[in-house]
């Protein structure tokens, strides 16, 4: 390959079973087709699709982007690609802090693993130097403890005990700043005896041209200060995702009571406000980000995302703010997803005819990290668990991914976006809360399915290329793609659109449905629990939320197939994947 | 998404852009639908079948903006765009591609980069990925920016620092014409008068400010803010927020910042927030007026060392008559509007270069409404003494 700039031109590929390392060199028309993170390791998972999460040979990969390590603003998000253990379909997850900037400073486009260690493991990367060491040290440790227990520097990737006792929503954790929280991902690395990944790196990122990237950059970071959202006194920068509590809550659309209501009431005691006086937070950020939405208190626990803050809250009843910063923290040195675990917790509380607020939602969670008491059982999520009690409707999830804080009865683009996404509940895939709720880029009707199956079906391929990118869904709420293509631009050298990343995205987002569809999803899976088309939401102040009519959201899902260029079952056809250029016989 | 694209096709006419029989108006979402029939539709759906967007708009405009946005097309010799320096644009759109033909090719190349693109003596077309809205506001942003550009460097021509090639007098006049025309014609006024008693009377007021703030023609729909302060409550308009359509999206913002369910307030709040805590305002009224916009971008001082930089380092005491003009960025920041305004705006009113007029009043909208008006008027006859144009 001739010069490249942005990416380095180098995959590091572990083999865990024999201790060996090689470097994959991939065409730089790979890297212009899939551009990096989600996309590049979606590339690299169509060979192993029809393999089981635990099968040995399944990668587990850490994917960067082009921007990441250079001026680029908010670009150094590391992309998670496997399979995933508690919904069967694609698993992938994203996380800020330092560990992608690391990796590409260290000379790495990506990680891929494949195979098992004898035992338990770690791998440290210093730039081209990559050696596999014992664990066995760290076995059972949390993530804080296995951070103190390793050598200073760099970056690591770790999981805790949650995911050595199979927790099937475990996280990996990165350097206790940022968690790749859904899917489970944790579960795979530790199915591989790894317990950390340490990687330091000491090189520069190439840039094409810096003097663009540095007008590029400009372009960002004034549209980033144009948003209230992001940069407005109330704004992510201010008080973290916290700041969405407030604003959800009064749209009636908080999920209480295992989503039997969508208000609870008293939210203003329970606030990013509340947290800011009675913890006086200290911000802290992911590298070469300005936005900073993340808080830690005096005791270095993290001040939790609004996930956290509304279904430990809301969802189970709770009153107690720091019952909230205990379940958060027990979630992120055990290692595992705060959405899932305590979606879960309220999925048990409804099925056991425990009244809200009545559960011991500490000692529940560390039940789940051990796997002993009610965690042996509910370590599996809500699905299997509302399914080993003869009541599989109260799981609140999609394809086996708990709900997170955004009641679909609420917001009809977010409801459609749930059921699509292909790793299950997810608002990211298509972050319809932008235009939803925060009015971005401009507000739509939250309240019908009207124009939605393609605003989603954009969405999700605009997305996908953001993870492709690397860059951070945040900022986002201020740049476009015409911003970022400018930046990338300067950095690699070479001519992107805007509407290039979106097809790329299209075409990640296609080859996610392909895997799926290989491994049985259909249109079946693309649904949300019945009590969504049969029960009410909580209505009041003037907002009427009333059950979703299963007919639109039947016709709207139909639309969305047909513009998705998939047939009416949901499945992949020949036409489309030949139109992409996938590389999948059908 | 019908009801959609009838009410933005009418927007573009009340708002004197576009002749009521001219919006070209596709929505899309499995199925493409129009506003009407036209010869022009078979071009604009290979455009939709090759980009991912579910709205295009395409329009013929009204004068002035006819003979402006064609005059500066003919002479877009950069690169075929057009590239103003107020903050609509430096923000939003960048620049604005010009194409010479109307074709899907030429169309998509442009909208593969940028939200809008003006077709030589024909019109413009803009897209949106989520409402025919998105495709509206960036039409109003083209004609907005245009205008302003083109006013701008006539005056530098008359002055003798650039000169325009053909007959830009005529086309200056006749926009000078037609703006004396409605500004002249506004007699409406606030009729809401405080001091507000509840927050009920204080949203209604708002609503109303907002609407006669659109309705006077005074400035675009989507650009601009109103808030006022009751108890300790900023009631504000959410961030791109019609001014004429501010029913069911104007959040209570305490002062304290005790709940944050306003983060969809504009993004001026913490200027307008700045602004009460400074002065004796009980209301604000944010607009962008054309020729307050255009006033604040003139300077003569060629040899200055931020010239080109003006938005964000000016450091001259400037005024239009009593008016102060400040630097500043949209939002927060060291040289965001929200530090750099507040202290400026101790009197009726302020402008912001390149950007747009904040003017309060103390008791209701009747003074701020007054205030814009007053303010804008005064720029006009400024510009026309200083181009000639009497």
């Amino acid at each position: 390959m001739g010069k490249i700039y942005g990416w380095t031109g180098k995959i590091l590929k572990i083999d865990l079973n024999s201790g060996t390392y090689s470097i994959i060199s991939p065409d730089k028309n790979i890297y212009i087709k899939y551009i990096g993170g989600r996309g590049l390791g979606l590339y690299y998972m169509l060979s192993s699709a029809h393999l089981h999460w635990q099968n040995p040979e399944m990668p587990l990969m850490f994917m960067t982007g082009p921007l990441t390590g250079t001026e680029s603003p908010s670009s150094g998000i590391i992309s998670i690609t496997t399979m995933s253990p508690l919904t069967g379909t694609i698993g992938d997850a994203t996380a800020g802090g330092k560990f992608a900037t690391e990796l590409k400073k260290a000379g790495w486009d990506g990680i891929i693993i494949t195979g098992k260690a004898p035992e338990l493991s770690i791998i440290t990367i210093e730039n081209s130097n990559v050696k596999i060491y014992s664990a066995l040290h760290l076995k059972g440790k949390s993530t804080k403890e296995t951070l103190a227990l390793t050598n200073n520097g760099g970056s690591k990737a770790v999981i805790g005990p949650a995911a050595e006792n199979g927790v099937l929503f475990s996280t990996i954790d990165f350097d206790n700043e940022d968690t790749a929280g859904r899917n489970g991902t944790g579960l795979v690395m530790a199915d591989k005896n790894l317990k950390c990944i340490h990687v330091t790196g000491t090189k520069e990122v190439p840039v094409k041209d810096p003097e663009e990237l540095k007008k590029a950059k400009e372009d960002i970071l004034r549209l980033a200060s144009a948003s209230p959202v992001l940069m407005g006194e109330l704004g992510i920068a201010e008080y973290g995702t916290g700041t969405f509590y407030d604003l959800i809550s009064s749209r009636r659309m908080m999920p209480t009571y295992n989503f039997r209501s969508t208000f609870f009431p008293g939210t203003e005691k329970l606030n990013a406000y509340t947290y800011k006086q009675k913890y006086n937070p200290i911000k802290s950020g992911c590298s070469g980000c300005h936005i900073l939405c993340k808080r830690t208190d005096s005791l270095n626990r993290a001040i939790p995302e609004y996930e956290a803050m509304s279904h430990f809250t809301a969802l189970t009843g709770n009153r107690d703010i720091e019952t909230v910063m205990e379940a958060n923290r027990i979630c992120s040195e055990a290692g595992m997803d705060t959405t899932s675990a305590a979606s879960t917790i309220a999925c048990y509380m409804e099925i056991n005819g425990i009244p809200p607020g009545k559960v011991e939602i500490l000692k529940l969670l560390n039940d789940i990290t051990s796997s002993t008491g009610e965690g042996e059982l509910l370590k599996s999520g809500s699905r299997k668990y509302a399914a080993l009690k003869g009541r599989p409707e109260l799981s609140m999830s999609v394809k086996g991914l708990e709900i997170p804080a955004y009641d679909p009865r609420g917001a009809y683009g977010m409801a459609l976006a749930y059921a699509t996404s292909t790793r299950g509940a997810c608002h990211l895939r298509a972050f319809p809360l932008s235009h939803e709720i925060l009015r971005k880029p401009v507000a739509t009707d939250r309240f019908t399915f009207s124009g939605k199956a393609r605003i989603i079906k954009i969405a999700e391929d605009l997305n996908a290329a953001i993870d492709s990118i690397t860059a951070c869904r945040f900022i986002f709420f201020a740049a476009t793609m015409e911003e970022y293509a400018k930046a990338l631009i300067a950095v690699t050298g070479i001519n992107f659109t805007g509407q290039d990343f979106l097809l790329s995205g299209e075409r990640t987002c296609y080859t996610e449905r392909i895997i799926n569809y290989t491994k049985g999803f259909t249109s079946t899976d693309d649904d949300l629990p019945e009590r969504f088309f049969t029960e009410a939401g909580t209505s009041g102040e003037g907002i009427e939320i009333p059950p979703i009519s299963r007919k639109d959201f039947l016709e709207a899902r139909t639309r969305y197939y047909k513009i998705r260029g998939l047939a009416p079952e949901g499945s992949p056809t020949k036409e489309k994947i030949k139109e992409l250029k996938i590389e999948w016989n059908l | 998404m019908e009801s959609l694209i009838i009410k933005y096709s009418n927007k573009l006419v009340s708002q004197k852009l576009c002749n009521p029989e001219d919006p070209l108006f596709g929505g899309i979402d499995d199925t493409i639908i129009w506003n009407r029939e036209s010869r022009d539709i078979p071009v604009l759906e290979e455009v939709i079948a090759s980009l991912n967007i579910n709205t295009i708009l395409y329009s013929p405009v009204k004068e002035p903006y006819k003979s402006i946005i064609n005059y500066l097309a003919e002479n877009s010799t950069i690169n075929n765009t057009i590239s103003p320096d107020d903050t609509e644009t430096r923000t939003f759109l960048h620049d604005i591609p010009v194409s010479h033909v109307f074709n899907s090719d030429s169309i998509i190349e442009a909208l593969n980069k940028r939200k809008g693109l003006i077709i030589k003596d024909k019109g413009i077309i803009t897209c949106g990925t989520v409402s025919p809205e998105q495709a509206f506001v960036t039409f109003s942003s083209i004609c907005f920016s245009c205008f302003v550009k083109f006013m701008t460097d006539f005056y530098y021509h008359k002055t003798g620092v650039i000169k325009l090639p053909g007959n830009p007098e005529k086309i200056a006049a006749n926009a000078v014409s037609i703006y004396e025309k409605f500004i002249s014609g506004i007699k409406d006024q606030p009729l809401i008068t405080g001091p507000f008693q509840s927050s009920d009377d204080t949203i209604a007021a708002i609503i109303e400010a907002g609407l006669l703030t659109v309705k006077s023609g005074m400035v675009d729909s989507f650009f601009g803010n109103v808030s006022a302060k009751f108890k300790d409550i900023i009631f504000i308009s959410q961030t791109g927020s019609s001014l004429d359509e501010l029913a069911g999206t104007i959040d209570p913002c305490p002062v304290d910042n005790s709940t944050s369910n306003a983060i969809t307030s504009s993004s001026e709040f913490s200027a307008h927030k700045s602004i009460y805590r400074l002065s004796r305002a009980a209301t604000i009224l944010h607009g962008h007026p054309r020729f307050s916009v255009i006033i604040s971008m003139l300077c003569d001082d060629m040899n200055c060392a931020n010239r080109g930089l003006c938005h964000i380092n000016c450091s001259k005491e400037r005024f239009m008559q009593d008016i102060p003009i400040v630097p500043g960025e949209v939002g927060t920041g060291e040289k965001g509007i929200a530090t750099t305004l507040p202290p400026a705006l101790k009197g009726r009113g302020a402008i912001v270069y390149g950007h747009g007029l904040f003017t309060t009043g103390t008791k209701d909208f009747k003074e701020a409404f007054f205030n814009l008006l007053d303010i804008e008027k005064k720029a006009f006859i400024e510009y026309r003494e200083r181009t000639g144009l009497l």
